[in-house]
């Protein structure tokens, strides 16, 4: 018998110069396997891994940006992303990457995957979950 | 006598532009490299700051690590300059030394 439990990805760190944007990525994509009902929490820097344009050549690092995207595919369809982190950091919801995930349970209709939502409600949200994992 | 600042941390994840900003003599260059180029970002709580120092202290940004992070022309400060890495080559010998604040 198999229980589903609740689990929240903590995104808090800029992507390119740490590696931990992409190693968060990884994880969600391995975890997604396992039917389990997860969020992922963007806040601090780690808002800055859903800006768009972003454009890698001339550094050398793949591009992993536009994975966000394909996260739907995988019943990952929760993104939250604190206002007050864009807000801090002289961004809007503009400056992100759309994102979009297709619900099955309203006749596959396009949605947003992006939530955004205050510093107080990312608290409950992170109060509300069984296993938090930390990047 | 002058010196190259390098910053490679996000101003909000550490106190490292901020601590280069307050050391930064008169005629010294900073130049924000990795995640040191959100420091270039306008309407940010670090913006007014990078702007009133940039009167006395030119500021770069690296362009491969803004592009690689999404961060275009118009999100960034006007007083901020773009370079490449030929460019990062010619500020090293432009001054007399090279302080990394890591």
């Amino acid at each position: 018998m198999s229980t589903t439990k609740k689990f929240l990805y903590v995104n808090r760190k800029a992507p390119y110069g740490t590696i931990y944007a992409l190693e968060s990525l990884e994880v969600v994509l391995i975890g997604a396997a396992f039917e389990q009902d997860v969020s992922l929490a963007f806040l601090d820097d780690g808002v800055f891994q859903l800006t768009k344009d972003q454009k890698t050549d001339g550094i050398g690092i793949k591009n992993f940006s536009p994975t966000y995207r394909a996260l739907g595919d995988y019943d990952v369809t929760k993104l939250y992303v604190e206002k007050e982190s864009l807000a801090e950091r002289g961004l809007t919801a503009e400056d992100l990457q759309e994102i979009m995930y297709e619900d099955e349970d309203d006749d596959w209709e396009e949605k947003p995957s992006l939530r955004f939502v205050t510093r107080a409600e990312m608290a409950d949200i992170m109060a509300d979950q069984d296993v938090v994992l930390s990047f | 006598m002058s010196t190259l600042h390098t910053v490679n941390k996000s101003p909000f994840a550490t106190q490292s532009l901020l601590s280069c900003l307050n050391h930064a003599k008169d005629g010294d260059a900073v130049l924000m490299i990795e995640d040191g180029v959100y420091g270039a970002l306008s309407g940010s709580g670090m913006s007014e700051m990078v702007q009133a120092k940039a009167a006395n202290v030119v500021i770069y940004v690296m362009s491969p690590d803004a592009d690689a992070r999404g961060l275009s022309a118009d999100k960034m400060l006007a007083e901020v300059k773009g370079v490449d890495y030929a460019g990062f080559v010619n500020l090293v010998t432009e001054h007399d030394r090279t302080q990394s604040w890591l």
